[in-house]
């Protein structure tokens, strides 16, 4: 701790210490981490490099399986950026006063795992050099321009609101350390924060106005991403079900990916104080409600498929519950419905270790969803004398280990530039949420109080 | 304006398979591997097919050659982000190589996957090399392609006919698969003409069309015998 007071202005309130001390001090253990990550990085970079050269044939993609594990990841990383910005903006909004310390670890997962949603489908083109297309001859008829557009925008605003709540604490950091050169780097992005009284009542509007905005947003995307699958005419995908059923999935593995990412900030940065069990309690709840939806969902979509007995649906229908992709689907419905009801719906289970168990299987679970989603059709075209085959090949998995383990990567790069933990909420959490909430409670009551 | 379509009397067909080489020659479609093949990369325009009819003992084999059906509702123009792919005003389904993105929307959304992609850049034997037909353009590796009823003949035929000062006039302009047929099962014309061949024959009882419940108006018309069993 010495160390570290050399490091700051002495007059640093005490419970922002812990918040603030991964920024100032790196472990061992964080540097081998990092290199690690590094290694998984530079292997699926040359795997995409080979893939650039020589073209697709050397994925496992073929005639008429067009799209596999790329595909999936795209709709993968897009579902887990619901963890942030939604689950942020729906528990500002609701005024729920457990949100405080973990609205930013999750908003920073939205920022950063959009861009590996737009990579893995960039990666999939057979020309990449030519995407811009999309901007200067874009035709808004096709499935694929809503999710330009909507991606764009949630991108857009999920920085924004990313980036609003953190200017009070950057303008701390800018305050309270001694280093030079950090004081003028955070100087630059505090953007003059003073902190009076006119600053804040702009900035919670803000912040307030963001969350609404973000919330139609955030839904419209995994709404046109399941589009892209809807709106064709193939067996399976041609579903109305498809916008909120993809929409309930996303938030699901969403709130799975937050709880791996709170436990290991939990964990590496001692914040056990801040990130309580009560946090994941909380979540773990919210979950088992998302697992519960996500199988009525499931539920429906296949028995209505199954009851038609329409012959192209059925093909599809059994692959899925019988044939190729039976091991998957089996290995999803555990993972994602029975795994989480057993382990959440009872309360010893439901704890910071049984929840991060739990979100482990889920984030498995709901890979494979989109992956039985998107292959079986692709297997089973509607003319019913063709056949296809798929089998990944190591070009595929070495991009998506890297594009996961740069999505570990930048996250943990950006806790060491800015709190992970917002400190001027817990902060109001402490000064004003405690007698606000008193005072709403009592406004529900019979008695005097409005 | 004509609208361009064809017939396949599967009843003639004897699944030799020339329409399938011809056009490959025509529309300079690289030779494929045993190995690509199995990996079922193999691009051809035209496809013949075997299907299986009935059960033991009561057992037919058929052969059912694909070509681009050129659908009137096409759904694979519709799905296509930059407008590579569009039908044309004699109905033509088109491809835009140097448009195409590669992303393989349209392929997907084809209901006869008769749409290809190319998963390698294309090569030839060097003693080929001289046999490319100068007419088709060359793809190059990450775009899709498909059958065009060879479009470039059409422009060709097109040329003639204004070089001799008369219309286009039916037999003018025919597709290789069309000319090279040995059983003369292929019937290539003008749907809109009533008095063509085709039209007469696309509106006979023998007719059929492929998934036609789509609603995706196919031009490309089958005839045979008896009831057709997809």
């Amino acid at each position: 701790m010495d160390k570290l007071d050399d490091l700051l202005v002495s007059d640093v309130a005490k419970e922002d210490v812990p918040i603030l001390k991964p920024i100032l001090h790196t472990g061992k253990k964080f540097y081998a981490v990092v290199f690690i990550l590094v290694v998984i990085i530079l292997i699926g970079v040359y795997a995409w490099i080979l893939q650039l050269k020589k073209g697709l044939g050397i994925t496992g993609l073929n005639h008429p399986i067009f799209w596999g594990v790329y595909i999936t990841n795209f709709v993968f990383f897009i579902g887990i950026s619901h963890a942030g910005t939604l689950i942020s903006a729906i528990l500002r909004l609701a005024h729920a006063e457990w949100r405080r310390a973990i609205t930013r670890s999750a908003e920073v997962i939205t920022v950063l795992v959009l861009f590996f949603g737009v990579f893995n489908i960039v990666t999939d083109l057979g020309r990449p050099g030519r995407m811009f297309k999309v901007f200067t001859d874009g035709k808004l008829g096709s499935p694929l321009l809503w999710d330009v557009v909507s991606i764009s925008i949630y991108l857009a605003a999920s920085a924004i609101y990313l980036y609003l709540p953190l200017i009070p604490d950057i303008a701390l950091m800018r305050d309270k350390l001694r280093s030079k050169t950090k004081r003028f780097f955070y100087g630059i992005f505090a953007l003059n924060w003073k902190g009076t009284e006119k600053q804040w009542t702009i900035l919670e509007k803000a912040i307030s106005v963001m969350a609404v905005i973000v919330i139609p947003v955030a839904i419209s995307v995994h709404t046109v991403v399941s589009y892209v699958f809807a709106m064709t005419i193939q067996p399976m995908w041609h579903s109305t079900i498809f916008g909120p059923y993809f929409v309930t999935g996303a938030i699901f593995s969403g709130i799975a990916a937050l709880i791996l990412a709170m436990y290991f900030i939990r964990r590496s940065y001692h914040l056990e104080d801040y990130l309580k069990p009560v946090h994941f309690n909380n979540l773990g709840l919210l979950m088992l409600v998302m697992s519960l939806l996500w199988f009525y969902f499931t539920f429906t979509e296949n028995l209505t498929a199954f009851y038609g007995a329409e012959p192209a649906h059925l093909a599809v229908f059994w692959s899925k519950f019988t044939g190729a992709y039976a091991p998957y689907f089996w290995t999803m419905v555990v993972c994602c419905f029975v795994i989480p009801l057993v382990i959440l719906s009872n309360r010893r289970t439901r704890t910071v270790t049984g929840t991060m168990v739990v979100s482990i299987f889920v984030i498995i679970g709901m890979w494979l969803e989109r992956f039985t989603i998107v292959l079986p059709t692709l297997i089973n075209p509607r003319l019913p004398y063709e056949r296809g085959i798929y089998h990944p090949t190591w070009i595929e998995f070495a991009v998506t280990a890297g594009c996961f383990a740069a999505f570990i990567l930048l996250y943990m790069l950006f806790t060491k530039f800015f709190p992970i933990i917002s400190m001027w909420e817990v902060k109001q959490g402490r000064e004003k949420g405690i007698k606000e909430t008193e005072e709403r409670i009592k406004s529900y009551l019979p008695g005097k109080a409005q | 304006m004509p609208r361009w379509g064809m017939v396949i009397d599967l009843d003639k067909c004897t699944g030799c398979q020339a329409c399938v080489i011809a056009c490959k020659a025509e529309n300079n479609i690289p030779f494929s591997s045993p190995k690509e093949a199995r990996l079922k990369r193999i691009i051809s325009w035209m496809s013949v097919l075997p299907v299986m009819e009935g059960e033991y003992p009561d057992l037919r084999e058929r052969f059912i050659p694909r070509p681009c059906m050129h659908c009137d509702n096409p759904p694979c123009v519709k799905v296509c982000p930059v407008g590579a792919t569009y039908k044309n005003r004699e109905g033509l389904v088109a491809q835009v190589y140097t448009q195409c993105i590669g992303c393989r929307y349209c392929t997907n959304n084809c209901p006869y996957t008769l749409k290809y992609f190319n998963w390698y850049t294309p090569e030839w034997p060097k003693e080929m090399e001289n046999y490319l037909n100068p007419d088709v353009p060359i793809r190059s590796k990450g775009v899709v392609e498909k059958c065009t009823f060879c479009h470039h003949r059409l422009q060709k035929a097109r040329e003639k006919a204004r070089a001799e000062n008369r219309r286009l006039k039916e037999g003018d302009y025919v597709p290789a698969c069309v000319q090279t047929c040995p059983t003369e099962a292929i019937y290539f014309g003008d749907l809109d003409d009533p008095h063509s061949l085709v039209a007469k024959l696309a509106r006979g009882p023998r007719a059929f069309r492929l998934l036609e419940e789509l609603g995706t108006e196919p031009k490309v018309y089958y005839l045979t015998e008896g009831e057709w069993h997809g």
